[in-house]
């Protein structure tokens, strides 16, 4: 047992190391990272560095290392790819913005997309040129997003597309997108789906902003007007739509794993930092106690992931442990935002972060995490998931099942 | 990164799980609960022939020279069993303590009869009901003489010998106590656990022989009980493991309003809540347990963090078995409350939850004033 490379992993961190260092311009300050309400002010301009970025990287070989060279990748290992992602992480690039692409449309389109397709799309959108967006979730359909109502209508060689997305991140700025729609609602729900592949620049797509509780803007609604899809752009086959998702959705639980900052260290050196009566907040058993509960956590989070990286390096799928990740981390940011506001007492609610240098973090933890509990599967399907696939309990009975999907009474959604 | 056990490790493992699963099912700890044996002879006799109790210790004092990976592979499957042995008292504290601090002619005196399982040992530190501090040491050691009462020991009352902290003049120290000797009186006191049992142990000038340097005996029962918090902390994740399986087991089986009861969410959730402990326990653990094997400076904090995850983990198996069991697992008869009881005591034999919050908090100060130190250097 240890936590050493291998040596062909502690070369190629070697070399990505001396790469980076000539490359990405810094390292990222130590220290309490800053947070600003993101609005989408000074966007554009981020995407395009993120752009420019990722070409660089793409050039080096770094861009998507664990795809195969005919599709713009580099031919490498989930090993190496995760290795890369470890030793970018201490650097101040642009990131995340590429993520849902890379992480779940091109996956989907690699194992569905017939391979004159995947030629074309896949190198641009591994170099960064184009940036995808996934188009699943809608007012009516979210934890349960099989009763998505977005209807396809064969029309010749095309489907004519109407309806509504949502949640639906960067589709502001996003190329294509993957979408999955109704074909037919007479089928039982998870029957008449079908999943295709679509250029965001078409007529009758139209997308509008969202604005978050903490007031940024990262996703969008996403409305369909007689959106003309060729079927060439399907992927899977007629009905098979609710498989496809799921393989995309398998690919989103892999992809959205860590939550960042504050963590434990920056609630540590915050209790170090204030006080609370005549002394350090960190004297105080409460505040002790809370701790020591939220380093267990972080520290089994980083464990856990060591162990799926033991995993990898052996070539072996990740066990399932690696599916807490989320779950935790979402609630337990979410206490220590709160918790660290509560030790600022009533200048806690400040958000300003100018007329309380390196304190807003706390609050704007606060204000996002709950985020962070509902995407990419709430708190409360990632149970189920742990319950059903993980420790094999019994599926839930469901009313829903085997009726033709327009007789799903739906509620006033 | 290769954070994990070696498929030699894993196979000791097996090897154990299998050996107490034929040797130890839920029958031999009840037969203690409700019997008037103190421990499970037979089961002890099983555990020393296969050598387990010599498993850390050198072959040159008789024992079999594996590592500490090894021990916690035994650890981890003697907790699933609720095993009703004197073993992490004669292994995890007393051989520790010696192999730790013992002299050339305490450990060629002790150590071979211990992995023989002829010497049981215990860890005697307990005053009664109050926090043990290096200053509030109440039983004294004066002129190689203990006096003073202990209270409760594990397995206080069928041990050979005690390594007892007592005050000297030179401070808190360490003396080894036979307790089948002069000036010894011992008597089982009921515990909420009665599958291991527990003593008072009186002392009256009862011959003590010193363990360490005198007056440095806090520091040693310190680095002792850090080693044997990850022992005791792969014990309590088998123990909290056990209580998932059997939770799983049972919510599949049991049906209510026409369906099995672990197809409600209620039920689900609280079962993936158990399964999440268990693996952020298990992640705490296997670090605590490479800390121990490699002697690394990170021990006292990965053995506390092991410690902590893995009380918080079996306190919540085992006590949400029961609720998923419903009535029939608040019953005697039912095997529910050997886990619970278990449970419960393994997190007070080196000290509370609540201490062991403190000490962790405590590491985690002096490492970041230490890093602060250096870059101000």
């Amino acid at each position: 047992m240890d936590f050493n490379d291998t040596q062909q992993e502690s070369q190629y961190r070697q070399q990505v190391r001396t790469w980076l260092d000539a490359n990405a311009g810094g390292l990222k300050p130590t220290g309490p990272s800053v947070f600003d309400a993101q609005t989408r002010r000074g966007e554009a301009d981020y995407v395009e560095r993120a752009k420019e970025w990722q070409a660089k990287k793409t050039d080096a070989g770094y861009g998507v290392i664990q795809w195969p060279k005919e599709y713009g990748g580099a031919g490498g290992s989930q090993m190496q790819a995760i290795i890369y992602r470890e030793e970018e992480a201490r650097y101040e690039v642009p990131a995340g913005v590429f993520d849902i692409g890379l992480g779940m449309c091109g996956p989907v389109l690699m194992m569905y997309a017939d391979e004159a397709t995947k030629r074309r799309l896949l190198p641009s959108m591994a170099r960064g040129q184009d940036i995808w967006c996934q188009l699943f979730s809608e007012p009516i359909a979210g934890s349960d997003l099989a009763g998505l109502r977005t209807r396809a209508q064969r029309d010749g060689d095309d489907w004519i597309v109407n309806g509504q997305k949502v949640w639906t991140s960067g589709a502001h700025y996003s190329r294509y997108g993957i979408l999955v729609t109704r074909h037919d609602p007479t089928m039982a729900k998870h029957k008449g789906l079908t999943f295709f592949w679509l250029d965001m620049k078409s007529p009758g797509v139209e997308v509008k902003p969202i604005r978050q509780i903490s007031g940024a803007s990262n996703f969008n609604e996403v409305f369909f007007t007689n959106v003309r899809i060729p079927d060439s752009q399907r992927l899977g086959e007629v009905g098979e739509g609710w498989q496809v998702s799921i393989t995309t959705l398998m690919n989103e639980r892999l992809a959205v794993g860590t939550v960042g900052a504050p963590d434990f260290k920056e609630i540590f050196a915050l209790t170090r930092r204030v006080a609370l009566g005549d002394q350090p907040a960190i004297k105080s058993a409460a505040v002790r106690s809370r701790l020591a509960d939220w380093y267990v956590e972080a520290e089994g989070l980083r464990l856990t992931k060591a162990r799926t990286m033991t995993r990898l390096s052996r070539g072996e799928t990740p066990g399932p442990e690696a599916s807490i990740a989320k779950l935790v981390g979402g609630v337990k940011q979410q206490e220590i935002g709160s918790f660290g506001a509560d030790l600022l007492e009533q200048a806690g609610a400040v958000l300003d972060s100018d007329v309380l240098p390196g304190h807003g973090m706390f609050q704007q933890a606060y204000l996002a995490s709950p985020g962070i509990r509902i995407a990419g599967g709430s708190d409360e399907i990632l149970r189920n998931i742990i319950a059903e696939r993980v420790l094999n309990l019994p599926g839930d009975i469901r009313v829903d099942r085997d009726v033709p999907y327009n007789e799903i009474p739906t509620g006033k959604g | 990164m290769n954070f994990d056990f070696s498929d030699a490790q894993k196979m000791l493992k097996t090897q154990a799980r299998d050996f107490l699963k034929s040797a130890c099912p839920t029958t031999v700890p009840r037969r203690i609960l409700d019997g008037n044996e103190p421990y499970a002879a037979e089961l002890w006799k099983g555990i020393v022939d296969l050598e387990f109790t010599g498993i850390s210790i050198p072959e040159q004092y008789g024992g079999i020279g594996y590592g500490y990976l090894e021990l916690c592979c035994v650890a981890e499957e003697l907790g699933r069993a609720v095993a009703p042995v004197p073993f992490s008292s004669s292994v995890y504290l007393a051989t520790e303590a010696i192999l730790a601090a013992g002299s050339e002619e305490q450990k060629k005196k002790y150590l071979p009869q211990l992995a023989a399982g002829k010497l049981i040992g215990t860890f005697a530190l307990a005053e009664g009901a109050k926090v043990p501090t290096a200053k509030n040491q109440e039983t004294k050691l004066e002129g190689g003489k203990v006096t003073g009462e202990k209270l409760p020991v594990p397995d206080g009352d069928v041990a050979d010998f005690a390594i007892v902290v007592a005050s000297s003049s030179r401070g808190p120290s360490l003396a080894i106590v036979d307790l089948k000797g002069s000036g010894v009186k011992r008597e089982a006191v009921a515990t909420i656990d009665p599958t291991r049992s527990h003593a008072r142990v009186h002392f009256s000038g009862a011959p003590g022989e010193l363990l360490g340097v005198e007056g440095k005996g806090w520091e040693l029962k310190e680095s002792i009980f850090d080693r044997a918090a990850v022992l005791y902390a792969m014990e309590q994740l088998g123990g909290s493991d056990a209580c998932l399986a059997m939770s799983v087991d049972y919510a599949k089986g049991r049906y209510a309003f026409g369906r099995p009861i672990g197809s409600f969410q209620a039920i689900k959730h609280k079962l993936a809540d158990m399964y999440i402990k268990n693996e952020l326990a298990r992640a705490n653990c296997y670090y605590g347990a490479w800390a121990l094997q490699s002697g690394a400076k990170e021990l006292p904090v990965a053995a506390a963090g092991a410690r902590i995850s893995a009380t918080q983990a079996y306190h919540f198996a085992s006590k949400e078995n029961i609720q998923t069991h419903g009535g029939i697992g608040f019953t005697w008869e039912h095997d529910c409350h050997l886990f619970y009881r278990r449970s419960k005591l393994l997190s007070l034999v080196l000290g509370s939850l609540h201490s062991w919050k403190d000490r962790l908090i405590t590491h985690l100060e002096k490492q970041a004033e230490g890093s602060a130190a250096s870059a101000a250097a």
